[in-house]
């Protein structure tokens, strides 16, 4: 029997398999950041263990760090020592760092494919849930703790169980105006919160294979959200062309040579998934949550749904609990919520071709009355390239705040927070309550989504601006 | 990391299913560059609600947490679990744990013990007779036990081998790896020299 693709980047990085024991597998790319990772530098010190590969992980600075005075000392001093300490354990332990103000500074999930790191085949892991997302590149990525960022800074590898495979095929075409946030919001609140779990998905199907990277980050990105251990694509020409270039980026005889290795990273024909799930695109709309749970969503142009339809009781309380907190009635038609913050950004939805997306809208249109746009580039290249592409005048001449690189308003930990009872419409990950700030109240959206509700003020799509002018 | 082999102590119903890592602490709190102190920001949101379970004086000093299914949901923040540890939890009961809060669990010597959804609702419904009362979470026999007599509720959890392995020794993992490290040597000597580095 065949091999599907996550078997054979399993079996490819196996560097111990024993009966009863998880196996150890060799992790080729181990990412950093300031939040997950004190605690485990301290543990190699008070062990006085090196880093085993130093050449082998990347550090930045993301999640605490300011999206405005970037140039300045970090106000908060808690968040200050948090951010030094990253930069002095860099330092001493001989870890890459790109720090606040360095131009490959960013979000470690768009900082690691934009700068060629994340390749085909790969094992790459981050003290952070949305490392998943570099499986958009065929690679297997997923989050770990501290004590396991301490493991891989010790010894280059993880103890991990082999986990099942599920293929989530997803057929047709996206209709105009539905991107890839849209469709995997749709798959979470087909499967909920839990329905992946202890599965490696692998994406796949006419409408994955359509995506472009950035929209396979997307979907690769919030793998987590309906639990899966992590979620990838095969890689194709259209992930080879993306790499190319790219700093880090395989050359001449080596890149050769990777290509034809990459090809093979396929699941044979006659492989068989543990699991499979269908989905059809071609029926697929925008896509919002109304709840504290990716799951939780319904179409645009649905209504807020009435508990007491939900079948499962964990569920109805579940949607009572989130109605209330959230402050909606049942039976509210999605477009009448007002939002009073959009926020344009994160490891989901702050790369190039997203800020494009979202400029192309908004362009000629002002940010609607009582309501802020927060348009955050993942990265200081994005930022850079948008400036050059002159998108950020789209955005500030709308009245959008335009901001420095970070994960800024995905959570509620630097200074970008939704105040108690702000509602947000945002294109990150989480809806969970307070994830955004105490208090805080998140709509998860796409990119179009975003940007006309910034424009109406409430949950839009951009067809609804154009009825307006009509 | 100490040795883990039987608890039992006050037993906190927590009735909430999908408690994510957000709720267990919020983001706010992840600034610390210590292993202690997070106790402050467990259930954060909750806290400031006189009602909620956790501030009722019958559950003062809880250690066993039995919680709703989806336990541990959202970020990798091994933080969750140092915040439920620094508390004094010892070990959580549910029906279902994510991935990574279950993993976590398991390095930071917090048991996390799957059981039937059944089992959970009969802790909940024991625990509503007997604010209060003491549950048992036995590693070695791979129990949870509540309550006396005939009406006792003694029902097995699910924890892999491996871990259990792990927990009742006290073992650390960068240990037992690190005596491998000659399997490690050799299978990098053989990877494919196109594959990526940070710097040469």
């Amino acid at each position: 029997m065949g091999k599907t693709l996550a078997e054979k980047v399993w079996d490819e990085h196996v560097v111990r398999s024993a009966e009863g024991e998880p196996d150890l597998l060799y992790i080729d790319l181990h990412l950093i950041h300031e939040v997950t990772s004190p605690q485990a530098f301290d543990g190699l010190r008070l062990a006085g263990r090196p880093v085993r590969r130093p050449d082998l992980t990347l550090a930045t600075e993301d999640h605490n760090v300011p999206t405005v005075d970037w140039d300045q000392p970090i106000a908060d001093p808690v968040s200050k020592t948090q951010v030094d300490t990253l930069r002095k354990n860099a330092a001493e332990f001989g870890v890459r760092l790109h720090p606040l103000g360095d131009v490959d500074q960013g979000i470690v999930h768009v900082v690691g494919p934009q700068l060629g790191l994340t390749q085909p085949g790969m094992t790459i892991v981050c003290g952070d849930s949305h490392t998943s997302t570099h499986g958009a590149f065929g690679a297997i990525a997923f989050g770990i703790g501290t004590s396991e960022v301490e493991h891989v800074l010790a010894t280059q590898t993880l103890m991990q169980a082999k986990p099942k495979t599920m293929a989530v095929t997803i057929n047709g075409s996206l209709p105009a105006g539905v991107t890839a946030k849209d469709m995997v919001l749709t798959l979470i609140t087909h499967t909920g919160t839990g329905g992946g779990q202890g599965y490696i998905v692998e994406y796949r199907g006419q409408a994955i294979e359509e995506l472009s990277m950035e929209g396979r980050m997307t979907v690769c990105n919030m793998s987590i959200e309906w639990g899966a251990k992590a979620g990838m694509i095969a890689p194709d020409q259209t992930t080879f062309d993306y790499i190319a270039g790219k700093p880090e980026a395989p050359t001449g005889a080596d890149w050769d040579a990777a290509v034809a290795h990459w090809k093979t990273l396929v699941t044979d024909a006659d492989a068989e998934f543990d699991e499979e799930i269908v989905l059809d695109a071609s029926t697929m709309t925008p896509f919002v949550t109304w709840g504290t749970n990716p799951g939780q969503g319904v179409a645009l142009g649905g209504t807020v749904p009435v508990p007491a339809d939900f079948e499962d009781e964990q569920d109805r309380i579940a949607a009572e609990k989130a109605l209330e907190y959230m402050g909606l009635e049942a039976g509210t038609p999605m477009r009448d919520v007002h939002v009073d913050t959009v926020f344009v950004g994160s490891c989901t939805n702050g790369r190039i071709e997203d800020l494009r997306l979202a400029a192309e809208i908004i362009k000629g249109h002002k940010v609607a009355d009582g309501t802020r746009l927060l348009v955050v580039p993942g990265s200081v290249r994005v930022r850079l390239q948008a400036m050059e592409e002159g998108l950020d005048k789209v955005f500030t001449e709308a009245g959008a705040e335009w901001r420095g690189a970070g994960c800024s308003m995905c959570l509620g930990m630097n200074p970008d927070q939704l105040a108690v009872g702000e509602r947000s419409a945002s294109t990150s990950n989480r809806n969970f309550e307070g994830r955004q700030g105490k208090g805080g109240r998140t709509h998860l959206v796409s990119i179009p989504v975003a940007a006309a509700t910034a424009v109406r003020g409430t949950l839009s799509s951009p067809a609804d601006l154009v009825s307006a002018e009509v | 990391m100490e040795k883990f082999t039987s608890h039992t102590g006050v037993a906190l119903p927590l009735k909430r299913s999908n408690v994510d890592t957000d709720q267990i602490i919020p983001a706010v709190y992840l600034k610390r560059v210590t292993r202690s102190g997070f106790e402050d920001g467990l259930f954060a949101a909750w806290r400031n609600d006189p009602e909620f379970v956790l501030n009722k004086p019958e559950y003062a000093g809880s250690s066993v947490l039995v919680a709703g299914p989806d336990f541990g949901t959202g970020s990798s923040r091994e933080h969750a679990v140092w915040a439920l540890q620094n508390y004094g939890f010892k070990a959580v009961i549910s029906s279902r744990f994510a991935d990574i809060f279950r993993g976590n669990s398991g390095k930071a010597g917090l048991v996390a013990a799957q059981v039937d959804e059944k089992v959970v609702q009969r802790i909940w419904d024991y625990l509503d007779e007997h604010p209060g009362a003491t549950v048992t979470v036995d590693l070695e026999s791979r129990t949870v036990k509540a309550g006396e007599g005939p009406d006792a509720i003694v029902d097995s959890f699910d924890i892999d081998d491996y871990t259990r392995w792990r927990l009742l020794e006290g073992l650390d993992d960068i240990g037992i790896t690190l005596g491998n490290s000659e399997s490690i040597t050799s299978f990098e000597s053989a990877r494919p020299s196109w594959k990526p580095v940070t710097q040469r």
